[in-house]
């Protein structure tokens, strides 16, 4: 057992015009059946209108030990959100 | 339920006083309900219990295709027909999103189907059982798929990410499969005696052999109490058991069918039904491959595992070569 098919991580772009989003992975042998697998196994209802799949040993993720160098320096930029800054009424809509 | 064996560390649930500090982080993530990613850490008991669980779970609904599988050809329409193929076509799927997310623990697709081929690996009892006519194709999706929904819904909240998500995917198809089968009880109900009569039969064979999915009473169920800690389980095998009988029996009466147990009687007190103890004799049989489809149902796992062996190596060989070529252009 040991010429197991390479894993694919599949992703979906669903009806609504939204970004492709990863759905699951899946067994196949190349691209091609990747796609046509991620058909049968992820879009029976209807899910989607576009399908991507990529190697799952092609992703690189981040750690999640990297978690608090990575993401806490935005916490203390809250200046980057609009309602940090206080507009006053007269101003009207902005 | 679909994991009636899985076995936990055995020893009882720790304290957080008595965790080291990553045991002990962890914990306080799963207490918060923060959900836990194939890579952040987590106790060796945990992922092989949830490996366990996951891949028997998969298994059970690879395995649950032959009952129903057996019975395409033969659907008394075309209409009839095409739902089957679709509903166990839905199984098939909900097979691959389940191995997939054992598979982020770290155990391997040949590796989970060697251990079912093997029989080291079990699958529910339920798919032991005979389809001997077309009433048990209602009789499965309404009670067995009907049992399988009332453990599945709080699994959609397992601690463990992709567990978690591969049963929000599995539940939003699942209702499909019991309201299919509820129809054909519905029509066979309304049918001719002799159509009635074999709707009573499945439900007399099938009835059992449901209330047996949630697995052994809670009394004799030790690996409960970790799995609860752990958010890997939500509810006792006896609480889910205690829901579907309540659930089910007005559905038997809205049929005309009346549910094969003497004992069973509304208990005002408890708000809920009395219902006649199990035959837990015949559970532990089938678990340990004594059922009635046993045999069947490993060969002819194993004889589709084999027959495909060509199949499968032929198209890996192909990808080789393509890919060989393709880099010997550029």
């Amino acid at each position: 057992m040991s010429n197991e098919w390479p894993l694919w991580e599949v992703f979906i772009r669903g009806q609504h015009g939204m970004a492709h989003r990863h759905v699951g992975s899946l067994h196949a042998p190349d691209a091609e059946l990747a796609i046509n697998h991620a058909r049968d196994v992820y879009t029976r209802r209807n899910e989607g209108v576009s399908i991507w799949v990529a190697k799952a040993g092609d992703i690189t993720a981040s750690a999640p030990s990297a978690k608090g160098p990575l993401f806490e320096p935005s916490n203390s930029k809250v200046y980057r959100h609009p309602t940090f800054f206080d507009i006053p009424d007269d101003v009207g809509r902005m | 339920m679909y994991a009636q064996e899985v076995k936990s560390t055995g020893k009882g649930v720790k304290s957080l006083d008595e965790m080291e500090p990553l045991e002990r982080a962890f914990q306080e993530k799963v207490n918060a309900d923060i959900k836990i990613e194939p890579k952040d850490w987590m106790p060796d008991g945990y992922r092989k219990t949830l490996i366990r669980q996951i891949s028997q779970h998969a298994h059970s609904e690879i395995v649950g295709q032959l009952p129903e599988g057996a019975w395409i050809t033969r659907a008394p329409t075309l209409e009839r027909k095409a739902i089957l193929i679709a509903k166990v076509q839905d199984e098939a799927g909900h097979g691959l999103y389940l191995y997939c997310a054992a598979e982020t623990l770290g155990v391997s697709r040949d590796q989970m189907t060697e251990q079912l081929l093997s029989g080291k690996a079990k699958y529910s009892s339920i798919f032991n059982y005979p389809t001997l006519t077309w009433a048990d194709i209602g009789a499965i999706g309404w009670l067995v798929d009907g049992a399988a929904i009332m453990n599945q819904v709080p699994l959609q909240r397992c601690s463990f990410g992709p567990y978690s998500r591969a049963m929000i995917r599995v539940c939003k198809e699942e209702s499909f499969h019991q309201r299919q089968g509820y129809d054909i009880m519905m029509k066979l109900c309304a049918g001719t005696p002799a159509q009635k009569e074999i709707a009573q039969d499945a439900l007399d064979r099938w009835w059992q052999p449901s209330l047996m999915m949630f697995g052994p009473s809670d009394a004799e169920s030790v690996h409960s109490a970790q799995s609860m800690a752990w958010k890997i389980k939500q509810d006792t095998n006896d609480e889910l058991r205690q829901k579907f009988v309540d659930q089910t029996v007005p559905q038997a009466n809205y049929l005309g069918l009346s549910v094969p147990d003497p004992d069973l009687k509304w208990n005002n007190e408890k708000g809920g039904y009395d219902f006649g103890e199990i035959d837990w004799e015949e559970f532990f049989e089938v678990v340990s491959g004594n059922g009635p489809c046993n045999a069947d149902r490993m060969a002819a796992r194993r004889k589709a595992w084999s027959d495909g062996a060509w199949f499968r190596d032929g198209l890996m060989a192909h990808a080789h070569k393509k890919q060989a070529r393709n880099v010997a252009a550029e």
